[in-house]
């Protein structure tokens, strides 16, 4: 039994002008973004019918730790770009540097995640867990899942980096087509925390 | 997997772990008719207390143990998890994977002329996400408390304090929703890239266009209900508030929790994805009537742009209807009146829709084969379902009608003897193409007139019983006086829906028989002209023989001038 071929998993559709994994990309982007897009609507929802915010008085900026947040904005924004520079390697032919930009995408996003690591620690330190109001609802349910979309970036980065990477040999358009699709993932988890920052932040 | 020669795959990787969208495609179907007679089960249990309230049930009674029935009696907290469950795996596990993940996945690539899906092993992970969330639905019995309580909405604050099989049914919709979202993704890119040479969007059956709108609700409606039942867990599980108010008060106690939450929330979320669902249930089934009403009438669709546009505009309007779910809820008539003008405005497409399909039997020399009887009964029933919602789409109606039997029978007009019917039709249509062998023709008007005869009396009735008040989800419907004069109503319908099971009976013989004793059939026993019909019966691995080259427009039946009545899309010469 022959392995089907399925047309344009390469090569751009011409009409569309896109190879079918760059258009289910940017499919599952939109749905992603009525997921995040619904969370936020709930947030709103519940921030404006509470009487203040956070609940408990105070500042959201003096609860939640801003410069560590900044810190995390801007490994993040540099990861974006290092994720650039990888699919670029790979448009220019050079894997040695494809695998030196990927390793520090990834190496950013576990930067991100320990850094979270503390900041959760610290909340929890101080018994502030999700049940103890709204405010901590809403900041551990969106930090969670973004951090969850996070997990998942470096689960398909580090396969690209490694096992994936083997496409090189026999079709480096489709890897760089694969790179190009993760990296199209790892800039809309960036996109997420740019908004989710300020109006969990500073707001 | 190799790249040459023709040696067999082994049998798991063929038939279990299959990348094949004609399998995947079976697998959902014969998932989702499991589930189907699965689901109407429960509702069989229910109408025993619904016709005999408080009565200890033959047989069965005895069979489902002393929590679910003491003495044989059902207990109210089990009528309520039979009532959530019907729901929920009826619209979850039933008509949306036999809709979309059978009859999409097995029509679609072969109607566009495709080898397969976009992304074969991306369609085999969603199926194989979907059937441990079904289980998983399933386990719920199992929990300490029973399945899920609080109907297949899943209210708030109720759901948030109802017994741990409620987190079950989280999990569940959690995985059933990712099956949807991927599958979805794959339907898109398929339609949209591997369509075949010279088959231009105005030159797509219908039932394309209605499984690309499908595909688009679900990919954007369903993402908002995932993050309301995360929500729901984390309100469960880990005591947050998002949908507990503050000050709540159970059972003469304060509850324990942080507060600040809505209720209302939870319902905008459901309703922002069970609106469109509904669309998701109603449009495969238009689709399936649209190609069958064409074959069997030999003549093209009447308005087929029409019917297009129609779609399209539905699909749009469906994310702007959602809380005329809600005039009850006290959200202002504000909110009230722009939800019911955008209603009636939805119903238009809807009613054009049905035209079209009225006027394309209009002087057509119609065959009645049983796909041709189920897509005919689907135009008067659907009619009967769409109609009778727009009191319901009416603020002051609704305030009467609202959550009482009348509700029942409208929504169940649309989806039983509405899609349901036109998935049988579709069964009994591409039968055929799937196993190389017809369904016996007999036991199809025998399964087709008696359903037909027993689904009326099931629904009908319904009417009247909410036109009289009764409210739905009543344990026991004698309670209230104004109950007990259409109590009579209660015991016709339960033996009408006992009635409609016996009537499965042909239906599930035919199934399984004809797999073996059906009359082998050649590509195109219905002379049909679209492209499923070019492939072999049952269809290979990658589909079509010859690359199929798409010459004209999908339904030209009865062209002058043609010896044949029918000039199929793949000849040039027709």
């Amino acid at each position: 039994m022959s392995e089907t071929v399925i047309p344009y998993m390469v090569k751009p559709h011409p009409v569309t002008g896109l190879p079918n994994g760059k258009l289910g990309i940017w499919l599952f982007l939109a749905s992603e973004v009525m997921l995040f897009g619904a969370l936020f609507s709930s947030y709103v929802l519940i921030r404006i019918g509470a009487p203040h915010w956070p609940p408990e008085g105070g500042l959201s900026s003096e609860i939640l730790n801003v410069p560590l947040g900044t810190f995390n904005t801007a490994v993040l924004i540099t990861s974006s770009i290092t994720m650039v520079l990888a699919w670029a390697s790979c448009k220019m032919g050079s894997l040695p540097r494809f695998k030196m930009w990927m390793s520090a995408t990834v190496f950013l996003a576990l930067v991100f995640l320990v850094v979270k690591y503390f900041e959760y620690s610290d909340k929890f330190h101080h018994d502030h867990f999700p049940s103890h109001d709204n405010f901590f609802a809403v900041y551990f349910l969106l930090t969670g899942l973004h951090g969850l979309h996070i997990v998942g970036g470096i689960v398909v980065n580090t396969f690209l980096l490694t096992a994936g990477s083997k496409m090189w040999q026999t079709d480096p358009e489709h890897f760089t087509n694969r790179v190009e699709n993760a990296g199209l993932y790892w800039h809309f988890v960036d996109l997420v925390w740019i908004f989710l920052f300020p109006s969990l932040y500073l707001l | 997997m190799t790249d040459h020669g023709h040696h067999e795959l082994p049998f798991w990787r063929k038939y279990i772990f299959s990348v094949d969208h004609k399998v995947i495609g079976i697998q959902y179907a014969v998932t989702a008719l499991v589930f189907l007679f699965f689901g109407f089960s429960l509702m069989m249990l229910m109408r025993w207390q619904l016709a005999y309230p408080g009565q200890p049930l033959p047989v069965f009674g005895k069979l489902l143990g002393e929590t679910a029935m003491p003495g044989g009696v059902m207990a109210p907290e089990f009528y309520n998890q039979l009532g959530a469950m019907h729901g929920t795996i009826m619209v979850f596990l039933g008509v949306v994977p036999l809709a979309v993940g059978g009859f999409g996945n097995f029509v679609v690539p072969l109607q566009i002329g495709a080898p397969d899906m976009a992304f074969p092993r991306l369609n085999m992970v969603s199926y194989w996400v979907f059937l441990p969330g079904c289980i998983l639905m399933l386990c719920s019995f199992l929990m300490p408390g029973g399945a899920a309580q609080s109907g297949w909405t899943s209210y708030p604050p109720l759901s948030d304090i109802a017994p741990s099989g409620q987190t079950v049914w989280c999990l569940a919709m959690v995985l059933i929703i990712t099956s949807s979202l991927l599958g979805s993704i794959n339907f898109i890119v398929t339609i949209v890239q591997l369509r075949a040479k010279g088959l231009s969007f105005w030159r797509l059956p219908f039932f394309v266009h209605a499984q690309l709108v499908t595909a688009f609700l679900l990919l954007l409606a369903f993402p908002p209900l995932e993050a309301a039942t995360v929500m729901q867990i984390m309100d469960r599980v880990a005591g947050t508030s998002f949908f507990l108010p503050s000050g709540l008060v159970v059972s003469g106690e304060q509850l324990k929790v942080a507060g600040g939450g809505s209720p209302l929330l939870w319902q905008h979320l459901f309703w922002f994805l069970a609106h469109p669902e509904v669309y998701v249930l109603i449009l495969p089934g238009m689709g399936i009537v649209a190609e069958v009403i064409a074959n069997n009438t030999r003549k093209p669709l009447w308005g087929y742009r029409l019917l297009v546009y129609s779609v399209i505009f539905i699909g749009f309007m469906s994310f702007v209807v959602w809380a005329h779910h809600m005039f009850m809820t006290g959200m202002g008539t504000t909110m009230s009146t722009f939800f019911q003008t955008t209603t009636m405005i939805i119903s238009i497409p809807s009613v054009v829709i049905l035209t079209c399909f009225i006027m394309s039997l209009y002087g057509g020399n119609i065959r009645f084969t049983t796909p041709m009887l189920f897509a005919t009964a689907f135009l008067p029933m659907f009619a009967i379902g769409g109609l009778t919602g727009l009191p319901l789409g009416l603020t002051a109606a609704d305030i009467y009608l609202h959550d009482t039997f009348y509700v029942i029978g409208h929504f169940h007009y649309v989806v039983a003897p509405g899609t349901l019917f036109a998935l049988f039709a579709g069964v009994y249509y591409w039968y055929p193409k799937a196993t190389g062998r017809q369904l016996s023709d007999k036991l199809g008007k025998v399964h087709f007139w008696l359903s037909f005869v027993a689904i009326n009396l099931v629904f009908m009735p319904m009417f009247f019983q909410g036109m009289a008040g009764l409210s739905r989800r009543l344990y026991d419907p004698t309670v209230y006086a104004h109950g007990r004069g259409v109590q009579a109503l209660n015991v016709l319908i339960s033996w009408g829906a006992w009635g409609l099971a016996i009537a499965q009976l042909p239906f599930i013989i035919n199934f399984v028989m004809s797999l073996r004793a059906g009359a082998r059939v050649a590509e195109n026993p219905w002379h049909s002209t679209t492209l499923e019909w070019a492939a072999p019966s049952p269809p290979g691995h990658g589909n079509f023989l010859t690359e199929p080259v798409v010459y004209r427009e999908p339904y030209e039946y009865s062209v002058p001038g043609k010896t044949k009545d029918y000039s199929p899309q793949f000849q040039a010469e027709g």
